[in-house]
């Protein structure tokens, strides 16, 4: 299992030299377990902060985050996380990398191997085992902490802008990769992006979030058939879903640009 | 076309070029400052007494070796160093990642630290002579203070620049917090401390001789001085030839060791 519930979450964070900035004002989400959510939003809104409260590596100044009825307090295996920055260990091997959850979670040696080398198919990187991080691209990378994230067995995957480094072309099959592997896994996942394109082929349902404070703008409810592929980009549905993000949007980027 | 190339590629910032390059660009610079040296003693140019002549340098070299004083002072020498860094390090590293990632530690001992750094251990000289005399242990009493508060500083600097980012993704693959500070911490700041090993090294090599030349009765620095009150420049010229490649020993003896030890820094 693995839903989630965001209930009247804020939070603020409070330094000496800017005072105090309310970043998340009682934000309220559900997400159903093995869906596909996917949070957009003009920089700065408190996505990365909404995802650090899920994580529990931050705690929130009010409301509470919830994963299958409990109080989130603390980070735990069962909330996975892939990073922007590709985070991944640069003294571990590609193996090892993927490896370290299972390792620090008491997972036997031969299952750990078993796991990983499915992961590591699955990912496209069959023959990169014992490469260390700073030999592969981007976007090997990314492959890496992704399954990484998976090989642990989180019931939720949070991922924060993964592909935002990417050049267009790496992207899209990263993209691809990761709905191939949402098919066969069907775990919950919160995925947080700029890319509207992105966010619609990706998800079963997309949040917009407001301009700081963060609050649910607006929802959006993708009914694209399954499994997607990139043609669906330019079907009239999809057209008419982005004009709709782009509208609620553009009034919230403006007002970023202002406060800036 | 070709000679353009290569010569394109001299002249681009960071380009690599090849190995028998690189090797005869260090080889030309040497020999020149050899054929130099040769010019202006052979030559007559420079009275010997000022700056003798290669060929007595190497004759003094030999003699040194021959009646033992050499071996003898060089192995004080490198002991008072070896020891003296030592101790400072497997005490100065551990102290300095934690000053760099826990706040209290570094709210704790951060005055003293700093406060200590900018004292020129050079300064401590004379007290230290006072407490503990002109042997051995003082050179390593020199040598420890000398390094010890660097280390700290540039270790913590190394540990607060891990990037936060690999702590929490070890965090949300379930590792403790004592896990992430065995598995990921130490780990992430070893090419650092490395680094940080390597250059105070550099330092300690300097405080040695300084120590050595204020007051001791063995070591190099020592050797130097007896040369110098005998007034013979080619012993003080074995002695500093011997210093020069005690230390570029040590450096390649460090840049070996972390290609060994941290096999993933070297690749690509
Ligand atoms: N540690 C912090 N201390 C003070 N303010 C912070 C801190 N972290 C984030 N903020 C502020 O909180 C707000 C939300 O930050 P957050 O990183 O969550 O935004 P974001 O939506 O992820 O932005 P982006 O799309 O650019 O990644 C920002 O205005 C930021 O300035
Ligand atoms: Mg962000």
């Amino acid at each position: 299992m693995g839903s989630l519930s965001i209930d009247n979450v804020s939070l603020t964070f409070e330094s000496r030299k800017a005072g105090k900035v309310v970043a998340l004002n009682e934000l309220s989400l559900e997400i159903p377990d093995k869906q596909f959510a996917v949070i957009v939003g003009p920089s700065g809104c408190g996505k990365s902060s909404l995802l650090d409260l899920i994580a529990g590596l931050r705690d929130t100044s009010g409301g509470y985050c919830r994963i299958d009825g409990d109080a989130i307090d603390r980070p735990g295996s069962d909330r996975g996380m892939v990073f922007q920055t590709y985070s991944l260990f640069p003294w571990l091997t590609v193996q090892r990398n993927i490896e370290f959850g299972p390792s620090i979670n008491g997972v036997s040696k031969s299952q750990r191997e078993e796991r990983t080398a499915h992961y590591v198919h699955a990912v496209g990187l069959s023959g990169f085992e014992n490469a260390y991080p700073s030999q592969l691209s981007g976007g090997m990378r990314q492959r890496v902490a992704i399954a990484r994230a998976l090989a642990n067995n989180p019931e939720v995957l949070l991922m924060d802008e993964p592909f935002g480094a990417l050049d267009s072309q790496t992207r899209s099959i990263m993209q691809q990769l990761l709905l191939e592997m949402w098919e066969q896994e069907h775990k919950t996942v919160l995925f947080v992006t700029h890319d509207i394109d992105e966010a619609l082929y990706l998800g079963d349902v997309v949040y917009v979030m407001s301009a700081r404070p963060g609050r649910i703008m607006d929802t959006i409810t993708v009914d694209l058939d399954r499994p997607r592929d990139y043609e669906i980009t330019t079907s009239a549905d999809f057209i008419a879903l982005k004009r709709r993000i782009m509208t609620s949007l553009h009034g919230e980027v403006e007002k970023t640009m202002t406060i800036m | 076309m070709t000679t353009r190339n290569s010569i394109n590629r001299l002249l681009t910032p960071k380009k690599s070029i090849p190995a028998s390059l690189e090797i005869g660009a260090g080889a030309t610079v040497a020999i020149g400052i050899l054929v130099v040296w040769c010019a202006l003693t052979y030559g007559g140019i420079i009275d010997e007494n000022f700056l003798p002549a290669p060929g007595a340098v190497v004759e003094a070299f030999f003699k040194v070796v021959s009646n033992g004083m050499l071996f003898k002072h060089a192995k004080v020498s490198l002991t008072e160093i070896y020891v003296g860094f030592f101790l400072s390090s497997i005490i100065a590293i551990p102290v300095g990642i934690f000053m760099g990632s826990f706040r209290i530690v570094s709210a704790a001992i951060e005055p003293v630290v700093n406060f200590m750094r900018y004292l020129p251990v050079t300064s401590l000289i004379p007290l230290l002579i006072l407490w503990i005399g002109i042997g051995i242990e003082e050179k390593i009493a020199v040598i420890f203070l000398g390094t010890f508060f660097q280390q700290i500083v540039l270790a913590a600097d190394v540990s607060s620049r891990v990037p936060d980012d690999i702590l929490n993704v070890s965090y949300t693959l379930g590792a403790s917090k004592r896990q992430v500070v065995t598995r990921v911490l130490i780990p992430a700041t070893l090419p650092g401390v490395m680094d940080t090993l390597r250059v105070t090294m550099g330092w300690a090599w300097t405080f040695l001789v300084v120590a050595e030349l204020v007051a001791s009765n063995s070591g190099l620095g020592y050797m130097i001085l007896q040369a110098m009150r005998g007034l013979h420049p080619d012993r003080i010229f074995v002695g500093i030839f011997v210093i020069g490649f005690l230390g570029l020993a040590t450096d390649l003896g460090f840049k070996w060791f972390t290609r060994a030890l941290l096999p993933w820094t070297e690749v690509r």
